[in-house]
């Protein structure tokens, strides 16, 4: 779940991000406190509140005074548009590189995609 | 914030060896530090210097502003578990615990009751006949009911398995949650406490070569590996902590973290990134002859 080598707030902060992206955390429910979060992944509480920090810097949380820390409206949108910016840097230009590697063609890849995408939508996962 | 412990230029000489070299620290309340180390780096000297447990050749400590030497305000309000602490030869653990009642102002009972049954501590069997495993619960046991505001661990871990070490890093984070306090962890254990930890100071032949947030260090080195000669042309000019290869394929350990481009670029070329962890680091950093790292850092 952890992974070496990436700030941990960082990874804490993505989970959070995934969970509100996959519609698990809705809009305006409380988010997972600091002191949550440090005993579900183990990990030294300044560290999950410093990954809540940067959300809260964001727009994606926001704080209730004495209640805790809520997911934004529009928090899902705002993540979706950063995703999707990222998308090519974080996907697209690996797959790019391996398929050089190999040999394939933008449009080998191209027929590639319709093929794959074609059989997990008659067989959702 | 103001330190709870402040150390300058501390040395201590054990006849003609340095155990402790101008060492300089600054711990702040309300953090757990991680103290890492190979054996006879000066952990424990530096520990039992700051507990008033030893005496420093020179240099200056304080602990809450002031001298630890016979000084019961200060000495009440920390706990030091030592790797091989000492007990009275017909003591049994109810002897121990009642002493640490007595001792630290804010004993936890209660919390005290629940360590000893999950660590399955046989109250009335003395000390001495205890498993080595058996004796370091004891220690933990008292370390984290006492709640001190300073509370050491020195490797608390020897002899306690997989399943006991868990309990104890999981009742340290889940009490110090609820009470923070200022922690430090001494440990060869890095993996396991690296996400517990929110500072890391490592020291070496008694010389601080690290003294940095946990998270920072994280992305401090990197590892590339690739094509020989691709590597080393990339490596040419930047501080190599670490290098082998296999037939023509070669991976490299360098210091400094990297920018987006500088991935891109790498991956782009044909290399491969791979993370380095705390321990990776600590290993790395800790092998070499001299570490010149303190003057980068500080």
């Amino acid at each position: 779940m952890i992974e070496e080598g990436k700030p941990l707030f960082l990874q804490i902060a993505e989970h959070i991000e995934d969970s509100i992206l996959d519609g698990s955390l809705a809009e305006e429910t409380q988010a997972p406190s600091t002191n949550e979060l440090a005993a579900f992944y183990r990990i030294n509480p300044a560290t999950a509140a410093k990954g809540v920090a940067m959300l809260t810097d964001k727009g994606v949380l926001y704080k209730r005074r004495g209640i805790g820390m809520f997911v934004a409206a529009g928090a899902k949108d705002l993540l979706l548009g950063e995703r999707r910016s990222a998308f090519a840097d974080r996907y697209i230009d690996p797959l790019l590189a391996e398929a050089r590697t190999l040999g394939l063609d933008a449009s080998d890849i191209a027929a590639l995609l319709v093929e794959r995408a074609a059989r997990t939508e008659g067989n959702p996962a | 914030m103001t330190a709870v412990i402040e150390v300058q230029n501390l040395s201590k000489r054990y006849k003609d060896k340095k155990a402790l070299d101008d060492v300089s620290l600054s711990l702040e309340p309300g953090a757990i530090y991680g103290l890492l180390g190979r054996n006879g780096a000066g952990k424990t000297t530096l520990m039992s210097i700051l507990t008033a447990q030893n005496f420093e050749t020179s240099g200056t400590v304080r602990v809450f502003g002031e001298s630890p030497y016979e000084n019961a305000r200060v000495l009440s309000r920390i706990c030091f578990v030592r790797e091989s602490q000492k007990y009275p030869d017909d003591a049994t653990p109810r002897h121990a615990f009642a002493a640490a009642r007595l001792f630290f102002p804010h004993w936890d009972q209660v919390f005290a009751d629940r360590l000893i049954a999950e660590f399955q501590v046989p109250l009335k069997q003395r000390i001495k006949k205890l498993s080595r495993g058996q004796l370091s619960a004891v220690g933990v046991i008292i370390g984290l009911a006492s709640r001190a505001e300073i509370t050491f661990f020195d490797e608390p871990y020897l002899g306690l398995d997989a399943v006991a070490r868990q309990i104890f890093y999981d009742r340290l984070l889940e009490d110090y949650v609820e009470h923070p306090r200022t922690v430090i962890l001494s440990s060869h254990l890095i993996d396991e406490v690296s996400n517990l930890i929110e500072k890391v100071i490592v020291i070496d032949n008694g010389r601080i070569i690290l003294d940095e947030d946990t998270d920072a260090v994280r992305d401090r080195a990197v590892t590339v590996v690739g094509d020989a000669a691709t590597v080393d042309d990339w490596a040419a000019g930047r501080e190599v902590l670490h290098r082998e290869t296999l037939g023509r394929v070669a991976s490299v350990t360098v210091l400094g973290s990297l920018s987006a481009a500088e991935r891109t670029e790498l991956t782009a070329s044909g290399l491969d990134l791979a993370p380095v962890s705390l321990q990776q680091l600590v290993v790395r950093l800790t092998q070499r002859a001299d570490n010149p790292l303190k003057e980068e850092v500080h």
